[in-house]
Order: structure tokens, then sequence, then C-alpha cells
């Protein structure tokens, strides 16, 4: 409705929202959300001994493992978010972005980074440092896009009056974090420090990557998405204090509960520790604060999709943080650290959580931007159970196949017995792929076929 | 302060995260300044030396084709010898990196879960302290063994074959192959394979205890499994 109005009075001004921004970053993300899985496909096949690609240069697993994660950060989530912002940070402010010229520079440059970043890896270019693969020379573009994106959004909020609500404090610690933490991981390690120092800042960046950049924004989109989904506002305005400041204070203290056990100092090692226990507290708030908007509505679940996604990613999100409280200590680090434990967690964070929000959110927006009804609810419900169930078996799987492997390790056994061991799970985690990669099949189609009947429509008005 | 944008642009933005970085950064930085980093040249130590001479001898035609002869003079012939073992390194770890390798291998030894008796002694911060550990490879992930302790426990020739073709020596390796480090087959190593297999046999290579090798007392666990109860033999023959 508001964007109803601001377009009738205000005919010769630009309306509040540029609508074709949003769809574009949305398609971005979609496509490189299919390279991604692509990456994962062919690592996972080589796990399993059945790689049909074995042996050609450009389509080296351990090329494209990178292209995998590195795909999923800067291709999904990052277009993904931009998408985002550029649809709730006019509505929050009731001010455009800075300039819709600069917009669409930026997102230019950003796939440019993302591509080039592509390239880099399959030619052999990587630096080693995970989510800091990203090739020197796209390394200072990267840095300037995000600082062009922090003006491009910062211009708008700076523009308001009074109190902030909730995700604007999210995002403004987001633009200062990701622009620090992409030029400490980024420069650092690579220019400056090496050795344990360099463990510890490259600990920081894989941590802060996803907790200052993926965390703040997810959350944040959280807790704009909800209320309007639910049509009712957040239930505790101080748990979204306690929330904010808790993350805001203690998440960038744990980089290196990444490299416990390893030559750095002991007394950081604790502190990492520590301070990663009490994040989970803070979750636990943060959490609760949903679960009371959500009290009363519960059948929002079952009929609203983009709520399902909503509330299974933090179901998914307090299973992970749960599961990092646990991991953290030193008892199970002698067992999980270097197994596919990790490798799950890491899976529930970036796409259990994070791209499950993300889907959600344009399930929800999709059809609001072309101006028609998703062309089927059926596929709809079908990419969020596919997605959903195929990740729940895939964290199970190989959260599970770790602690076997950990066992074998600590056993003595032969290497090849953790590699057997694990191949029951790495088959399991295949299955679990197709099951995610159909989910999105199911999406990209439903886009496609909704994007056809909105041409229609639009023809019939015209 | 709590909501407004300069409590959150300052306070939560920079402040926090510049105390995290000084905490968890800045202090091991310091703590750690008494360790120079060395350069790749003073990384060519005897060890290594021996195992880039000893490649010289294994594949004479790939290594006068992509490093050339060396010098006749003695003296000569040893610098031209250290330069081409830097220049080795160099070649090998950017392989490392590119390929991913740390993506399945680890380097470095904790002092938990055993690792002491299977690949040798706890990693400490001295070993990291060079060109070739920016940023640091300790890995986080273990599909194959850590290769902190590999050097010199198999030969080069070992090495050659396993990387053209990983599971001709190591049935049921899930490792790729990798056939354009070679020109058609595991004799005749290009300047890459070449890179690769002198990196390897540099890991561990400054060490007192190189070679080491896996010394670990064979687990009860696989006595077993070696000696099956009867009742799984007849399982296996009803198969």
């Amino acid at each position: 409705m508001s964007e109803d109005t601001v377009n009738s009075d205000a005919s010769p001004r630009e309306p509040l929202v540029d609508e074709r921004i949003v769809y574009w970053y949305f398609l971005t993300a979609v496509g490189y959300l299919f390279i991604s899985l692509m990456g994962g496909f062919l690592m996972a096949f080589q796990l399993i001994r059945h790689n049909p690609l074995q042996g050609i240069e450009l389509l080296s697993p351990g090329r494209w493992r990178m292209l995998h994660t590195n795909a999923i950060a800067y291709g999904f989530i990052a277009n993904g978010f931009l998408g985002m912002l550029h649809w709730t940070v006019p509505r929050l402010t009731l001010h455009p972005v800075l300039n819709r010229k600069l917009s669409w520079f930026i997102y230019a440059a950003w796939q440019v980074v993302v591509v080039g970043t592509a390239i880099g890896l399959i030619f052999g270019e990587a630096q080693p440092l995970e989510w800091g693969e990203t090739p020197v020379w796209i390394d200072p573009l990267a840095q300037l896009g995000l600082l062009l994106v922090a003006i491009n959004f910062m211009a708008p909020i700076t523009q308001t009056k009074g109190p902030l609500y909730v995700s604007l404090w999210y995002f403004i610690a987001a633009f200062v974090w990701t622009f620090l933490t992409y030029a400490m991981g980024n420069f650092v390690p690579e220019y400056f420090v090496s050795g344990t120092s360099a463990g510890a800042v490259g600990g920081l960046f894989i941590h802060d990557l996803v907790g200052l950049f993926v965390t703040p924004l997810g959350w944040g989109m959280m807790y704009y998405f909800v209320p309007i989904l639910l049509k009712k506002p957040i239930w505790s305005h101080g748990l979204s204090l306690v929330g904010f400041w808790g993350l805001a204070f203690f998440y960038p203290l744990q980089g290196i509960h990444h490299f416990l056990y390893t030559p750095i100092p002991m007394f950081l090692q604790y502190g990492a520790i520590i301070s990663t226990i009490a994040v989970e507290l803070v979750v636990t708030t943060v959490v609760i604060n949903f679960i009371g908007t959500i009290w009363g509505s519960g059948r929002a679940v079952v009929t609203n999709i983009p709520i399902r996604w909503f509330y299974t990613g933090m179901v998914y999100y307090f299973l992970t943080c749960f599961q990092c409280a646990l991991q953290v200590t030193l008892t199970f680090q002698a067992l999980i650290h270097f197994t596919d434990w990790v490798v799950g967690h890491a899976h529930l964070v970036m796409f259990g959580v994070f791209s499950m929000w993300q889907l959600g959110m344009m399930t929800y927006l999709i059809p609001r931007l072309l101006k028609t009804e998703w062309y089927s609810r059926k596929l709809c419900e079908a990419h969020y159970w596919l997605s959903a169930g195929g990740m729940l078996v895939m964290a199970g799987d190989l959260i599970l196949g770790g602690l076997f492997q950990g066992w074998s390790w600590a056993a003595l056994q032969p290497w090849d017995a953790s590699v057997e061991v694990s191949q029951p799970f790495w088959i399991t985690r295949v299955f679990a792929g197709i099951a995610i990669l159909a989910g999105q099949i199911a999406f990209a189609w439903n886009i496609y076929k909704t994007w056809q009947l909105s041409k229609a429509s639009a023809e019939a008005v015209a | 302060m709590f909501e407004s944008k300069t409590g959150v642009f300052f306070v939560a933005g920079l402040g926090f995260f510049a105390f995290a970085f000084l905490s968890n950064a800045i202090v091991p930085v310091l703590m750690y300044r008494h360790l120079p980093e060395k350069t790749v040249e003073e990384l060519v130590n005897a060890n290594y030396r021996y195992q880039v001479e000893d490649l010289a001898q294994r594949f004479p035609e790939s290594f006068t084709k992509y490093l050339g002869e060396p010098p006749t003079d003695p003296q000569a012939a040893q610098d031209w010898y250290n330069e081409k073992a830097a220049e080795l390194l160099r070649v090998g770890h950017k392989s490392y990196t590119g390929e991913g390798c740390w993506h399945c291998h680890s380097q470095f030894v904790r002092p938990v879960s055993n690792e002491e008796l299977r690949w040798g002694p706890v990693a400490r911060s001295e070993e990291y302290q060079n060109e070739l550990q920016r940023p640091v490879l300790f890995g986080t992930r273990r599909v194959g063994p850590d290769l902190s302790r590999e050097g010199g426990r198999r030969s080069s020739d070992w090495h050659a074959v396993h990387f053209f073709q990983p599971t001709a020596l190591s049935e049921g390796s899930p490792m790729p192959s990798y056939p354009w480090f070679f020109d058609g087959s595991p004799e005749r190593p290009n300047l890459r394979g070449l890179g690769i297999i002198a990196y390897v046999q540099w890991l561990g290579s400054w060490l007192e205890s190189y070679p080491e090798y896996e010394s670990y007392e064979e687990s009860p666990l696989l006595e077993v499994e070696l000696n099956p109860a009867p009742e799984n033999t007849d399982d296996n023959a009803a198969e």
C-alpha cells in the first residue's frame, strides 16, 4: 500500500524502492546457488570415488570445492542480502538509497568480483585461507565495492531522526564489520603476518565472515520480515537489545576457536571458548524473543510458507549454536576437529540457516516484485520440503560420520579405515544433496513460470 | 546510545571490532615478534637439498628440461642447487594452495587423539614462522592424513605415481588424480609436478626426526578385524 501512495502522489519523483534491482539481485543469487551446488557435487562424487570428470584440470574437485564455498558466500548470500537491503532500507528509513546509478554500478562491480573470484579459483590462483581464497587482484575491487555498498545504504539511514528500529542496528553494524572483516582477512595474513599469528587472524576472519557479515544481515532481515508477515510487533524490545549488543560484543572475540590445540597461546584459546559459550546464551534470548513473537499465531507456520522458512531456519540456528557450544570445548575438539562433524556444522549454518532465510524472503518477495501470484504453491512446498529435509539429513549424516572418523583416528586404525568408515555417510550425503538440488530446480522453474505469467498479464493490461 | 546511529556505528561497529582485533590478533602477533619470518631461501636445509638432488637423478629428463643443467664447477653447482631448491619450493607451494590440497590435508599435529604416535612431534610455533605459512596452512579438515611430517617417508617415485593416479598405490583413496602435473606419464613430471613433490618432501625436513615413520602399535581392534569371531565368518559365507 505505502509504495502505491508514494508512487501516485509523487509521480515526477522516483519510487522509494527500485524493484528491478531487487529482482535482478535475486535472479543472480539463484544462478550462483546452482554453481555452488555443482561444486559440492563434484567433491561429493570424488569422495565416494565415482567422479565421472576425473583428471580434467579445470574441473578439479579441489578447485571446485573452493568455488562451492565462495559461490555460496559471495554469490548467493551476498547478492541475496544486497537485494534484501534495497527492499528494506528505503522502507525503514522512508528515503531512497543515495544514488540509483551507483546501485547498478555496485551490482555490476560485485558480479565482476564474484566471477573474477570463480575464474581465479578455477585457474588455480587461490590463496590458502578459507573464504579468503579470492585471488590477490580481486581483493582491492571487492574492498571498494563493500565501501560503496556502505555509503549507498548509510545515506538514507543518516537522514532518519531519533532511535532506530532493530533491523537498522544490525545493518549499520554489518556495513562496518563486513568492510573491516574483508580487509582483515584478505590483507593481514597474506602480507603482514605469517605462521601462528596468521592462524589467529585467519581464524578471526573465517569466524567473522559468518558472524559479522552474514549473521547481522540475516537477523536484521528476520526482525524486518517476521513482524510484517505475522502482522504483530516483536515480542520484547528489551530482548532485542540484549540480542544485538550481546552478539556485537561476544561474536568478534571467538575466532581462535577454529584453531584449538594449535601453537596459539592457550589463554587466548580459553578466551575464545568462553566467549563462544557466552554467545550461545545470547542466541537463546533472541530465539526466545522470536518464539514469543509467534506465540498465539503458530498456525502461520503451516499456512504461510515464508514464515515456515524463517522459523525452520531459526530452529536450525538454535541447533547449530547449541552444537557449537558443545564442539567448542576442548573435550569435543579432541575428537571432532578435522572431521566431517565440522563440515556438517558449516552446512547447517550456511544453508540450513542463512540460505533458508533468504529463500523464504525470496518466496515472499518475488510475487510482489512480479506483481503476480506464484505459478504453483505446490512447487513452493516442494522447494521447502526438499531443502529443509535434505539439509536435515545432510547435517545429521555428516555430524554422525564425523564422530566415526574421530574415533577411528584416536584408535590409531590405519588411515584407510577412516576413509572406509566414511563411505556410507558420504554416499548418504550425495542423496541429501540431490534432494536439495531438486528443491532448487523446483524453485527456479517456479520463478520462470511466474515471470511468464507476469509478462502475459502485463501485456493484457497494456 | 543503544538504539542510536552513532552508538551502533562507533561502539558496536568500530569499538567492539577493534577490541576483538587487539585481543585476538595483535596479542599473538606481539607475542611472536621475536620469531623472525624466514624467507624461502632460508628454508632450504640439508635434508631437503638431498631430496632435490634425488629428484634430479630420478627424473633427469624432466629436471633438465624445466630447471636446466647444474654448472660443472662444484661450488657453483652447490649454489645452483640451492637456488633451484628454493624455486621448486615456491612452485610446489603455489600448487598446494591453488589446488586446494590444504582443504583435505592439515599441517599441524595436535597434542591429543594419539596424534603424536601417528605423526610425530606436536606442532610448535617456530615451525610456522616462514614465508610459506603466510597465510598459515594449519588446515581445518583431514580427509587425507596430516602432511606436516610427510617429507622423506616415501620416495619421490612413490609420490610421482601417487599424484598421477592415487588409487594405483593406495587402493580406495578418494584423492583426485593430478595428470596435469605430468607430461603424459608419471616418469615425466613437469615443473608443477617436480615442485609439488619437492614441497611434500620438504614438509618436516627441518625436524631432527626426519624422516618420521608411522611408529604406532597396531590397535587391538584391528586384530579383531583380522581374526573375526566365527559368526562373522558365517555372515561372510552367506554373502
